[in-house]
């Protein structure tokens, strides 16, 4: 018999362990560890949204939905997604929930892509973009984002990784590791460009409710979506969903947003995959959308204290940090140390107890950061920055 | 000032330094709100919130519903302020609908609060009934669940 290590399929042989995974293990199982290393909210999801959930059950709502998702809650997504990126689209055929903002990245290059297509994207970025992309046999092709540039993505270097095979851009702001917003101005270029070169832009605006606007970063800032300039609707496919906001993560339920025929093409590979996304998270869902902008909003400014405590933190004990406009991590820049971002990391945990993720989980334009998330308790941020202030002072 | 006296009524022990940690401001600003809010008595005062049941105190409290005889002038105020001197007061509210005032008293057992009720407060003039309702269990109090710590089951790293 063949070994079972040469059944698996090439491409998903080849595919590299998630950096994230391989620090998990070794965080695991230590009870003394303050944990900077999550990817999502400290909150419990709201009550009045559990509590909505309860209720579907209660009902016997344990069914399967519509394909799309629940008529109702696509309205309430249409109704949301107006208000929030100024662009309608039609609950009857333009919007699928799916099962997480993930579920509908994987749905959308299958959909798109033919094998050797190119999907040009920015890094640091989310750890799913990669193999998302090489499992639906795309190629990524990245742009090297810099913290001297405030990690903006620049219309220029897309245009020069843009190929005759380059079929999609894909934009993800505010941005997981970095917090990064990126400026109008810049962003109108892409657009241009993706007219220009006819390519279909997908943009993940999971993180969009979580901007941190003036001086003290206090008050809501002003998201602006690609999807909202002129002749962009018909070429985006808006990426949202309930994780980080409404500190849905255990819901898994997101959604995309696109002209008829691009919906349709990704409705047809979730009907045989996934069916539908749960019934009992779509309900809450609903709930979410009606009546879960106060709680939105304290949570937003929850984590703008807590982005305020760890930037002064940073500041006070020499490590530099980008400030980040959105999402709610840190991505300080540790290359003064001499220490590559996953040994800063093992170190920091093995001598202070404090994980954080290395930069290089994010793609090679992470090396020389690590992420530090402050959805975190307080008093726990307040214990890390401690335990960090005593480590970078020992590095000298 | 809404960011500031949201962390404190969640936790009044943050320090004048933390506080301007959080909210980006310095300590000199904070302080000054802070004693803004106070001389204003937009803040009337700082407490731990107790589960007596939990912490083993000997603890009866009751909720007393009182009907009023308005004055003429003033209405119900003179009265209210009167009864909400009482050391045995904990809280002390004009209420809309079937009664005046919802007063909140709290003794070490049954017989302190009765004694209070028969004693101080229904023999007021202008009181002309009460109807006393003692409190059994404490499922939440000020904004806080009792019997629950919320535990972080969330990964230690996640993407």
């Amino acid at each position: 018999m063949k070994p079972l290590q040469d059944r698996i399929a090439q491409h998903v042989r080849s595919l590299p362990r998630s950096g994230i995974r391989d620090f998990f293990e070794l965080v695991v199982g230590r009870d003394d560890v303050i944990s900077l290393g999550v990817g999502e909210p400290d909150f419990c999801s709201p009550w009045h949204i559990r509590e909505a959930a309860i209720f579907s059950l209660e009902k016997g709502q344990t069914s399967y939905t519509s394909n799309l998702g629940l008529l109702s809650l696509r309205q309430e997504i249409a109704k949301y997604v107006e208000g929030l990126f100024k662009v309608s689209y039609d609950p009857a055929s333009e919007i699928l929930v799916t099962v997480g903002v993930s579920e509908a990245l994987d749905l959308v290059f299958r959909a798109l892509l033919n094998p050797g297509e190119e999907v040009i994207y920015h890094e640091p970025c989310y750890v799913s973009y990669n193999p998302s992309i090489v499992l639906a046999y795309g190629k990524p092709v990245t742009i090297q984002t810099k913290v001297e540039d405030n990690f903006v993505l620049r219309a220029s270097d897309v245009e020069a990784a843009i190929t005759d095979k380059t079929r999609i851009i894909l934009l993800n702001f505010p941005t997981n590791p970095t917090g990064a917003v990126e400026p109008v101005e810049e962003l109108e270029k892409i657009a241009a460009l993706a007219i220009k070169h006819d390519l279909i832009v997908v943009t993940d605006e999971i993180y969009c409710e979580l901007l941190y606007g003036g001086s003290d970063g206090m008050s809501p800032g002003e998201h602006t979506s690609i999807a909202s300039f002129p002749g962009m609707r018909e070429r985006t496919v808006l990426l949202h969903g309930f994780s980080k906001a409404f500190a849905m993560t255990g819901f898994r339920l997101g959604y995309a947003c696109a002209p008829t025929v691009l919906t349709e093409a990704m409705m047809k590979i979730h009907q045989y995959s996934m069916l539908c996304a749960p019934m009992m998270s779509q309900q809450a869902a609903i709930e979410a959308l009606k009546n879960g902008a106060p709680e939105v909003e304290r949570m937003r400014r929850s984590y703008a204290q807590r982005r305020n405590l760890m930037l002064k933190r940073f500041a006070e004990m020499g490590l530099p940090c980008f400030s980040p406009g959105g999402a709610f991590y840190m991505f300080p820049d540790i290359r003064k140390y001499g220490l590559t971002s996953k040994e800063f990391a093992l170190r920091l945990l093995e001598e202070e107890s404090v994980a954080v993720v290395p930069g290089s989980a994010f793609g090679q334009a992470g090396e020389g950061s690590v992420r530090a998330c402050y959805a975190t308790a307080y008093e726990k941020i307040e214990i890390a920055m401690d335990r960090m202030a005593a480590f970078v002072k020992r590095l000298g | 000032m809404d960011a500031l006296l949201e962390l404190l009524q969640n936790d009044a022990r943050l320090s004048t330094s933390q506080l301007a940690e959080r909210l980006g401001r310095t300590e000199a600003e904070v302080a000054a709100m802070i004693a803004d809010l106070q001389a204003k008595g937009a803040i009337l005062g700082y407490h731990a919130v107790v589960d007596p049941e939990r912490a083993g105190q000997r603890h009866v409290s009751a909720l007393i519903e009182v009907k009023l005889t308005p004055e003429r002038d003033g209405g119900f105020d003179r009265l209210a302020q009167r009864i909400a001197r009482f050391d045995q007061v904990t809280s002390c509210y004009l209420m809309s609908g079937g009664y005046d005032l919802a007063v909140l008293v709290e003794g070490e057992d049954l017989r302190e609060v009765a004694r209070f009720v028969s004693e101080k407060l229904s023999t007021l003039d202008g009181v002309l009934s009460t109807a006393t309702h003692f409190q059994l269990k404490v499922y939440k109090q000020s904004g806080f669940i009792a019997g629950e710590a919320h535990v972080d089951e969330r990964l230690a790293v996640s993407p």
